[in-house]
């Protein structure tokens, strides 16, 4: 089967060739052999998993997960409620921490360092491995405010330097033309869609290497969701972007490489193209055929 | 499916229904807002007819001091008890654990907010004048009104840090900041606006407080204002000095005193003490609109 002209449907219900409109040029070209299948991406792998098992409790919410993920890609984990995926993307910069009796064990690694190892700043940790929410969720306070939250936090005080983070953050999140002449106004006064780019724009002041996106267009109406898949194009040049999606055909436009999630197990990741197109997994062909899920 | 004509008298009726209980929500709120006007309205009246200005003088034949003691005795409390209320309420709602030892903690907090004021008025005068061997002085009654005051502060911030969505709180950690770095810089200002609620609820109880300073601040009041040396007991500023404050001169010129315009003196200190409540609410509103704005900006 061909899933090239299904996923040729953007957003906003606009119909285009495949590869000709798209936010991007997905990486074709896969270079990195893994166990599970060939990775879009160049040599460095940013962030591995080992062996990784979580459990709420007594529940078991990640099964031995083995994951390499590749510098400057975008990822995206798919698979129905429940699977795991947003837990697994909650790992990497140690959210589930905030979670009672969550406990786990195996290896996750960035740049090779372990992240569970004890003596990890966990606060450093999230600043390098910036995190925007399902529901966007700017601070009660002005636009300005909200962009150098982060890095009033890690010490920037300089007024010319803040201010050249707000425009920057704000130009990188495709923000700054819409709010630059508002930016003491409230966050809260921002449309949904706004306000998500704004949670980006802040995430980015911060400066992190790691963008992890937990369903960030669900709540956000198609135009909307359209800029912020857009900006993933730009966003993975610098940031290794990995994106939690319930909608297959976001991951079809905007991931260079795919994994898909099932009851708390990997069952298969490897390049877009081929995981579109030639699943090899039956599940996997079931799931994004529409036939479960 | 009901026939169109009982479809139509069912509706008929509801409307009906409808009608009659508005206007008695109408009627109720009239009663209140009536017997509101009515009460300040009898209360001013009274307090200002055959006022004259050595009423207000700051001696001993006019309130002056009485109503400066009031105002001092208020900040000494809110300076005592805001601080603490704020910090007791931020340790209840953001680092306890739910357990059952927290939510009985969080009884007695309740429990003490309506603790009659004579007994801590009374438990005033034996821990903070009889054990420390003092005179009755503002500094004891100061401290009992904050014991009344700090319960209110309390639960105002508990409950102002429970209603900020969740997500505040992750996005400020997921930022990379600590705990205390989202409660300082985030967290905390978003409640200011209703922080500010429980601080006008504990001043205006420290205004109006007579019982529980019967025994702490004292009864009387003798200030020389032109003497600013701190130790001194006529110093106006010294929190050691006895210190009258308007409610208690009201319960005094009813009660005790034998002067010849007692009664016209009760009546001009409550009508002090309303527009001072009125006017410090007020006041509180506007300051918590202001820094709301500056936290916020402008828009909303």
């Amino acid at each position: 089967m061909n899933l090239q002209t299904k996923i040729a449907v953007r957003p906003d219900g606009s119909q285009t060739p495949v590869h000709q409109d798209l936010p991007f040029q997905q990486d074709q070209e896969a270079k990195i052999q893994t166990a599970y299948g060939k990775l879009s991406g160049k040599e460095k792998i940013k962030i591995g998993m080992q062996n990784l098992d979580l459990y709420y409790g007594d529940f078991q919410a990640l099964k031995g997960i083995n994951m390499e993920i590749p510098e400057n890609r975008v990822t995206a984990f798919i698979g129905p409620s429940g699977c795991g995926k947003s837990t697994c993307l909650k790992t990497l910069n140690r959210m589930n921490d905030l979670v009672e009796n969550c406990r786990i064990t195996g290896k996750v690694t960035i740049d090779g360092e372990d992240i569970y190892a004890p003596r990890t700043d966990v606060t450093l940790l999230r600043k390098r491995a910036g995190m925007v929410f399902q529901k966007a969720n700017p601070f009660p306070m002005s636009i300005y405010d909200n962009v150098t939250y982060g890095p009033k936090i890690h010490g920037v005080k300089n007024k010319a330097k803040l201010d050249e983070i707000v425009e920057t953050s704000l130009q990188a999140a495709a923000l700054w033309d819409e709010v630059k002449d508002r930016l003491k106004k409230s966050a809260l006064s921002l449309s949904g869609g706004q306000q998500q780019r704004l949670c980006i724009a802040r995430t980015l002041a911060v400066k992190p290497d790691i963008l992890l996106m937990d369903e960030p267009t669900s709540a956000l109406d198609p135009i909307s969701t359209l800029k912020i898949e857009d900006l993933m194009g730009d966003l993975r040049k610098e940031y290794t972007v990995i994106i939690v999606t319930h909608n297959m055909q976001q991951a079809a436009r905007i991931a260079d490489n795919t994994a898909f999630f099932l009851l708390g197990q990997l069952v298969e990741y490897t390049n877009t193209t081929d995981m579109f197109n030639n699943p090899a997994d039956e599940r996997t062909e079931r799931y994004i055929t529409g036939r479960f899920g | 499916m009901k026939s169109e004509p009982e479809m139509n008298r069912i509706s008929r009726r509801n409307r009906t229904t409808d009608r009659f209980m508005t206007g008695i929500f109408y009627a109720v709120a009239g009663f209140i807002l009536l017997l509101l006007l009515a009460f300040v309205g009898y209360t001013l009246y009274n307090g200002f007819a055959g006022f004259t200005p050595d009423m207000l003088s700051f001696t001993a034949e006019g309130v002056g001091n009485q109503l400066f003691n009031t105002v001092y005795l208020v900040i000494l409390a809110l300076l005592i008890s805001v601080p603490a209320g704020i910090l007791a309420g931020i340790y209840l709602s953001e680092y306890a654990q739910d357990t059952k030892m927290t939510r009985f903690i969080r009884i007695c907090v309740e429990t003490l907010s309506s603790l009659p004021s004579i007994v801590i008025g009374l438990f005033g005068y034996l821990v903070f004048i009889l054990m420390t061997h003092a005179r009755w002085n503002l500094l004891a009654g100061a401290l009992a009104v904050s014991i009344l005051c700090l319960p209110l502060i309390t639960i105002t911030t508990v409950d102002a840090f429970r209603a900020l969505p969740a997500e505040y709180k992750e996005g400020s950690l997921a930022l990379g900041a600590t705990h205390w770095e989202s409660i300082v810089h985030m967290l905390l200002p978003a409640c200011i606006p209703r922080i500010m609620t429980g601080v006008i609820l504990a001043a205006g109880r420290g205004f109006g407080e007579a019982a529980a300073l019967l025994y702490t601040a004292g009864m009387s009041t003798d200030l020389n204002w032109s003497n600013w040396n701190l130790t001194s007991p006529t110093c106006p500023l010294n929190p050691m000095r006895p210190g009258e404050t308007l409610a208690l001169q009201i319960w005094a010129s009813r009660t005790e005193s034998i002067a010849a315009n007692s009664t016209q003196i009760a009546n001009l200190c409550s009508a002090i003490l309303i527009l001072m409540v009125l006017g410090f609410s007020i006041l509180a509103r506007a300051l918590s609109r202001h820094l709301d704005k500056k936290a916020t900006g402008t828009a909303q």
